[in-house]
């Protein structure tokens, strides 16, 4: 199938900015959706609040928009229901790390089979350019105008330690990594997350004189590194790409077939 | 026969309810007095192919249910005090997108952690308006076991049959008091399956449309029929808009399905009201003292009578003034500073007749605090 | 494997927000802005049809579309 046939294309131009990332990760969870030939009828996606959140209207999937911080509540909920269902969840940096940061963590800890993709722009895109729990120490922000002093969440880091059992990051600068990373995610038997650093040209970039988005991308092309590379150890400033955490555990769905058993058994 | 005879808890009871009406997910958070539900339902829901989870906060639980009965199944999630001040985004969200849940939150002593294991009402108006924004809500209550057990009934066919999210607010008292419970036969009390729509695949579905009867048939999530499902206002889709017209109809179709059919949904019970000259108003286990005082009065040759609302809302306005309009006195007899006294006032006529008989010390209310309440109203020379 | 070759280039004008991303990062210099900060195909004959372009749109306004590999392998 071509992409247009998995968009609703009576909402595009879509809203978001000329340059948005979060227009980039749309673009590649596409083409992964399209490249693993899944049924448009068997994902669900559910998202919060956001820009990054608006995603889900634009694709033809079942999609469930739900609050500020809450899809992965509301997506555990649909996931344990019907196992069967493919369920994709999108997230804005605040959306997945400041206010659905207990929901991230637990649904990690769950390693429920969800497929959960930060899209990480350092900033509160939707409500006007806020500081985030990724902004970093020393960004400016509106409401950090005099340099935030708030230190930030490593996302690979927090979601491995949590327990997911499949933890990646790309850019919006590598989009064929991009695309291959959310499909192995996709088809990953567990809690995935896969962190997409996203530019919003329009508050992160011009507050923090990163430029326009072409300049923020050769900034992503610059500060980040395939893990384990050279580049890495002589500059371990770098931020590394690539797929972190790939293993086995329990998955919560066939766990909870187990309990099925074990009550109807009686045990 | 004595097989469908259970000693149980409230909680129990409105467990046994819940199984009955056909609930097959349940998402929940331990809290005093409510999490005897959560436990039996951990134990109870897997054995029948059910689905419980035990989430990590009050907040995701009703996110939790509301996810799932989009994909077509019977929900629930139970709490207490704090937990359902903690939920009400996600239950506005759920009257929004107009998604069947049920939520029950066993009172307890508030404002905060208040007092978590002693019996208080004060949850009544919270229960009407928690949420932010215009919106109705529906909420049903009990004093008896059995009454918990068909309201827990009613509660999940009111949800199926409006799409909406129903409150069911209980007490401590009737959530741990132990009582007897029959329980019905399958079949003996109606039980409504959710409706779903019988459009075509390929052609096109509007989830936000409602039928002739006001109904809107559903189409399950992994179905044949994809749309959006979203807390912003939204067209007959599911996608938003900002349009004055569809905001404006679709905020008027969320009050007027559930604010229209008041008396349709006014589930009550009623002892001697029909010559009764001093009228006690009450709900849940106040009831039960209420019912105790009306008795002995009557047996004195008194005109005493009780009005039992089971339905707290939408409120029946109607009803009540019906029946209080021969009284003399109405006592609205409930464990909180007036909340529900406040809305009989408004509904009746002559409200200056209207007083309350309340206790809000943690202490359960006695017949003897509400003959204490009458006597002072009688001083008073009313 | 004959090396692919372009088809069509498709803009779609209506959904380019303009923001000069295809245009900064193609290494064979294909496209450009034009006056009303639309991208626009310029040298087409030196496209490699890596795709780049269409995955990087943060619009879904570019279409690559290539030859059939098999015509490819027929010429060549
Ligand atoms: C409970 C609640 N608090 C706050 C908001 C306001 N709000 C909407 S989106 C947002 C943050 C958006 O930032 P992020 O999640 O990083 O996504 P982005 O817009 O950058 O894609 C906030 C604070 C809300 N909608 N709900
Ligand atoms: S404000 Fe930022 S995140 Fe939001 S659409 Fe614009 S560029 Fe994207
Ligand atoms: S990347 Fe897309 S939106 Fe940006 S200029 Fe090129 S065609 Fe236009
Ligand atoms: S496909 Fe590659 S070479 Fe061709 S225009 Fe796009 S980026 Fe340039």
């Amino acid at each position: 199938m071509a992409v247009k046939d998995y968009i609703r294309e009576r909402f595009f131009p879509h809203m978001w900015c000329a340059g948005c990332g979060h227009g980039i990760v749309l673009n590649g969870l596409i083409r992964a959706v399209e490249k693993l030939g899944i049924d448009k009828s068997a994902i669900v996606m559910v998202s919060g609040i956001g820009c990054s959140s608006r995603i889900a209207g634009y694709l033809d999937f079942h999609t469930l928009h739900t609050l500020h911080g809450r899809a992965l509540a509301f997506a555990t909920g649909v996931k344990l229901s019907k196992p069967e269902l493919n369920v994709i969840v999108p997230m804005g940096d605040g959306d997945a790390l400041a206010i659905g940061g207990n929901h991230f963590i637990h649904a990690a800890r769950r390693n429920i089979n969800i497929t959960a993709i930060v899209m990480n722009n350092r900033i509160y895109g939707m409500t006007g350019g806020q500081c985030s729990p990724l902004s970093g120490y020393g960004t400016l922000a509106s409401t950090a105008p005099y340099t935030n002093v708030d230190q930030s969440f490593d996302v690979v880091q927090l979601a491995s330690a949590a327990g997911a059992t499949f933890v990646a990051r790309s850019t919006g600068f590598h989009v064929q990594q991009m695309t291959e990373i959310i499909q192995e995610a996709i088809l990953h038997n567990g809690f995935s997350v896969v962190e997409v650093m996203s530019q919003c040209p329009t508050y992160f970039g011009r507050r923090n004189r990163q430029g326009d988005a072409v300049d923020m991308l050769k900034y992503m092309q610059k500060i980040t590194t395939p893990i384990g590379s050279k580049a890495k150890e002589q500059n371990p400033e770098l931020i590394e790409r690539g797929v972190f955490v790939r293993k086995e555990l329990p998955e919560y769905c066939s766990a909870y077939d187990t309990v099925i058993r074990r009550a109807k058994e009686g045990k | 026969m004595s097989n469908n005879i259970r000693f149980v808890q409230g909680n129990e009871a409105c467990v046994e309810g819940a199984l009955y009406a056909g609930l097959e997910f349940f998402a929940g958070y331990p809290i005093t007095p409510s999490t005897e539900i959560a436990e039996q339902l951990s134990s109870r829901l897997p054995k029948i192919g059910g689905k419980f989870i035990q989430m990590e906060d009050e907040i995701a639980s009703m996110c939790a249910i509301i996810g799932a009965s989009l994909t077509g199944r019977k929900v629930m999630t139970a709490t207490s005090g704090p937990g359902f001040s903690l939920k009400q985004e996600a239950l506005g969200y759920a009257i929004m997108a107009e998604i069947p849940c049920v939520i029950v939150n066993v009172q307890r002593g508030g404002p905060s952690t208040g007092i978590p294991t002693h019996v208080h009402q004060g949850d009544v108006n919270q229960a009407r308006w928690g949420t932010h924004g215009d919106h109705a809500i529906v909420a049903l209550t009990a004093s008896n076991h059995q009454d918990v057990f068909a309201m827990t009934v009613e509660a999940f066919n009111i949800a199926e049959t409006y799409r909406t999210p129903v409150v069911l607010l209980f007490d401590e008292v009737v959530g741990h008091m132990r009582e007897r419970l029959v329980l019905p036969e399958p079949g003996e009390i109606p039980i409504v399956e959710r409706l779903r729509t019988s459009v075509k695949p390929g052609v096109n579905y509007h989830p936000y449309l409602p039928r002739e009867d006001g109904r809107l048939p559903m189409s399950d999530f992994g179905g044949v029929h994809r749309y959006n499902v979203t807390g912003l206002y939204h067209d007959m889709w599911g996608f938003p808009s900002d349009e004055p017209k569809i905001i404006n109809e679709l905020l008027h179709h969320l009050m007027d399905k559930i604010e229209h059919r008041t008396n349709q949904l006014a589930r009550f019970k009623e002892f001697y009201t029909e010559d009764a000259e001093c009228l006690l108003i009450s709900y849940g286990s106040s009831a039960r003292s209420a019912r105790e005082v009306v008795e002995k009065h009557r047996q004195r040759g008194e005109r005493f009578g009780l009005l039992e609302l089971l339905t707290l809302w939408p409120f029946p306005s109607d009803l009540i003034r019906q029946k209080a309009a021969g009284a003399r006195l109405v006592v609205v007899v409930e464990m909180n500073m007036g909340q529900m006294c406040q809305s009989v006032r408004l509904a009746v006529d002559r409200p200056e007749r209207v007083f309350l008989s309340n206790r809000v010390d943690g202490v359960f209310i006695s017949p003897s605090d509400i003959e204490k309440t009458l006597h002072l109203i009688q001083g008073k020379g009313v | 494997m004959g090396k692919r070759k372009l088809k069509e280039l498709q803009i779609n004008r209506e959904w380019c927000k303009g923001c000069g991303i295809c245009a900064a990062f193609c290494a064979k210099k294909v496209l450009e802005m034009d006056e009303l900060d639309k991208a626009v195909p310029v040298r087409t004959e030196d496209c490699v049809v890596c795709r780049l372009c269409e995955m990087r749109c943060p619009d879904l306004a570019i279409e690559i579309v290539a030859e059939e590999q098999i015509e490819e392998e027929d010429i060549g």
